[in-house]
């Protein structure tokens, strides 16, 4: 079996995050690392393979510059086999609808028979590419996978929606995102870390993969953002390291508020 | 292109509140930009009858596709609908509030028509005779003014952004259409659903609210949840992590998929404050966090926020709180 799985390079959700006031783009400069979410993809690709198809052979996919190439070693070491990069400065500033167009086309040049994503990019906290992808490649799409079962060229899905749990079935090849919870992603061991810039890496740009470059990246997008504002914050936040005390102190102010009697 | 499409959701017979108050939103948007709305229905075996009461919300015309395989609430064949719909209506923008079903439908029309998607919308204003939507990000500390330079503009509106009222009363033509299927849509089905069962108290009445997350580690950790909310008098929430891992049941859950809730006091322990957990509690009267990483989105909705291991803190509180009697 062949999985192909979409992962993106994010900046660290534990630093301060920061729209720049002239491109309107989030400010990808600092630190990055791969997206939480996506390595409860990569633990489900590598269950499948340790479990009922032990030939599967897993691709990760990125759009993402040069420099993710950190964070594509950092997905191989969990358990990728080879990765395609996709690497086009024509491809900065996509929005959802320009960066799927560079994933279908991408994963349109193999026969992948699952294609994986995270539930959503920890930057963006967007959750919708699977159906923007899958819809490009015309195939079936399940999202927010809580678990996955594989079995006569189908896979079936747990998935909560606002009445309960559905179970779906979807012909392969489909397009499936999981949930935060379908996995606990385990941390991938020392050698696997070393040998992951070992493995076969791909490099590709929007021109080989035949992508129009007006059609994506900062020119072709379909969205743009005219302006920023500040919301309406809370309002004052108390924030405490707790030494010891934090819970009595925290009483005392929800008795001083009156929450407590 | 003219006129905008509501894609309005339909669950257990009726039209979710949420639809109607991106319904009722977008005839607002549609006075200023001088655009009629009609509002776009799925479903099988629908009661023309009650669509035709969404014109007392401000739709000119109801739409109605109704087949067996819009049954399941599956996404696809509702992008197939709705692309069929747009290729008699001609939108120029397309709406929903967010759900499940529809975050994944409008997401599919879009790639479909090779138009701009915007999600997580919180305002809908009408600028230079067109649509400009304030995009919420960055946990809510910017709002992008994001409007669109495709033909067609498709936005999925943030979960409770817009409040439905009662409506006038007033009754809209009900059109039914037959919307073209795709092999591809038809190639994904619903085998099972399990109903979610009310367990425990109504998490939606209670005054106080003691939320666990992940960071309990595993469902044992819902004892020491259990009994802060006993001494509370209050009950326990959840976030969908736990609930899908199995921890706890669906019942507890708040956020986008689960429920709303609006305790005077509301207890995050070990929740990171994920967006989509938020919007089903920030209307909290006072909201309180723990957590172990002094970074956590959380902290930054929170109006009393300790950083620190809940395991320590929690039991501390709990006894506190219990020796206040
Ligand atoms: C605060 C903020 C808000 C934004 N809002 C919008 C918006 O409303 N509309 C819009 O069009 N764009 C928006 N964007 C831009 C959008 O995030 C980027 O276009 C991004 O390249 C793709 O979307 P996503 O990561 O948000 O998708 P999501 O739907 O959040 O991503 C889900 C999954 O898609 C896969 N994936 C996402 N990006 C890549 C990639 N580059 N390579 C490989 N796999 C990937 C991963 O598996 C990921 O887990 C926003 C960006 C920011 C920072
Ligand atoms: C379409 C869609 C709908 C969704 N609907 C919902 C919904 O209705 N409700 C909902 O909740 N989510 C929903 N989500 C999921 C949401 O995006 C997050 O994935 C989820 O809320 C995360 O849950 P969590 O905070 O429990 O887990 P995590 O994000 O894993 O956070 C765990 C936190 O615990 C902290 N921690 C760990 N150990 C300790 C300790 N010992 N002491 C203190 N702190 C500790 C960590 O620092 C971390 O911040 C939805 C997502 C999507 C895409």
């Amino acid at each position: 079996m062949r999985i192909a799985i979409c992962v993106k390079e994010v900046p660290d959700p534990t630093a301060v995050k920061r729209i720049d006031d002239g491109s309107h783009r989030l400010v990808r400069s600092g630190e990055n690392t791969l997206n939480p979410y996506d390595r409860h993809a990569i633990e489900a690709a590598v269950q499948i393979k340790e479990g009922p198809a032990p030939d599967t052979e897993i691709t990760i996919v990125t759009m993402a510059p040069e420099s993710a190439g950190r964070s594509v070693d950092r997905a191989l070491a969990q358990g990728g086999d080879r990765s395609i990069h996709i690497a086009d400065e024509a491809a900065a500033g996509s929005d959802l609808l320009g960066t799927a167009r560079v994933l279908a086309a991408a994963l349109k040049r193999e026969s992948f028979d699952l294609i994986l994503l995270g539930q959503q990019a920890a930057d963006s906290e967007c959750y919708v590419m699977a159906g923007l992808v899958a819809e490009l490649l015309e195939v079936p799409c399940v999202t927010q996978a809580a678990s996955i079962e594989l079995a006569d060229g189908s896979v079936t899905v747990k998935r909560q929606v606002e009445t309960g749990y559905d179970t779906v079935k979807a012909q392969m090849p489909c397009v499936v995102s999981v949930s935060d919870a379908i996995n606990d992603p385990r941390y991938p061991p020392l050698p696997a870390i070393m040998g992951a810039k070992r493995k076969p890496h791909e490099v590709v740009t929007l021109a080989e993969l035949g992508v129009d470059a007006s059609t994506v990246g900062a020119a072709g997008a379909a969205t743009s953002v005219g302006g920023l504002s500040k919301p309406a914050g809370r309002g004052d936040t108390i924030v405490l390291e707790d030494d010891g005390t934090a819970a009595e102190q925290l009483l005392a102010f929800l008795v001083e508020k009156k929450v407590v009697a | 292109m003219a006129g905008i499409a509501v894609l309005c959701e339909v669950q257990g017979g009726e039209v979710a509140r949420g639809s109607i108050g991106v319904l009722e939103e977008a005839a607002r948007l549609g006075a200023a930009l001088g655009e009629s709305v009609d509002a776009i229905v799925c479903g099988s075996g629908l009661d023309d009858a009650k669509l035709a009461a969404l014109g007392g919300f401000g739709a000119t015309t109801v739409r109605v596709a109704d087949d067996a395989l819009l049954a399941s609430g599956i996404a696809q064949p509702v992008v197939d609908a709705c692309a069929t719909a747009q290729e008699a209506g001609g939108y120029r923008y397309w709406l929903a509030a967010a759900s499940i079903m529809t975050a994944d439908a409008l997401a599919g029309l879009a790639a479909r028509l090779g138009a701009g998607i915007v999600i997580d919308a919180v305002e809908l204003h009408a600028e230079g005779g067109a649509l400009v939507t304030r995009r919420s990000g960055l946990g809510d500390s910017v709002l992008a003014h994001c409007g669109f330079t495709s033909t067609v503009g498709v936005v999925v509106t943030r979960a409770n952004a817009f409040a439905a009222t009662d409506g006038n009363g007033g009754t809209a033509p009900v059109e039914r259409f037959a919307p073209t299927f795709r092999a591809w849509s038809q190639a994904v089905t619903l085998v099972g659903h399990e109903d979610a069962v009310e367990t425990g108290p109504d998490i939606s009445a209670a005054d106080v609210l003691v939320a666990g997350g992940r960071g309990l580690g595993d469902a044992s950790g819902f004892g020491q949840i259990e009994e802060l909310a006993t001494a509370f008098g209050g009950a326990v929430a959840a976030t969908r992590a736990v609930v899908d891992a199995g921890w706890y049941p669906y019942s507890a859950q708040v956020g986008q998929t689960g429920k709303t809730v609006t305790p005077k006091l509301y207890v995050a322990c070990g929740i990171s404050g994920a967006i989509q957990h938020k919007v089903g509690m920030q209307g909290s009267g006072t909201i309180v966090a723990i957590n172990k990483d002094k970074n956590a989105p959380i902290f930054d909705y929170a109006d009393f926020g300790i950083v620190g291991d809940l395991n320590a803190v929690v039991p501390q509180l709990t006894a506190l709180v219990k020796a206040r009697g």
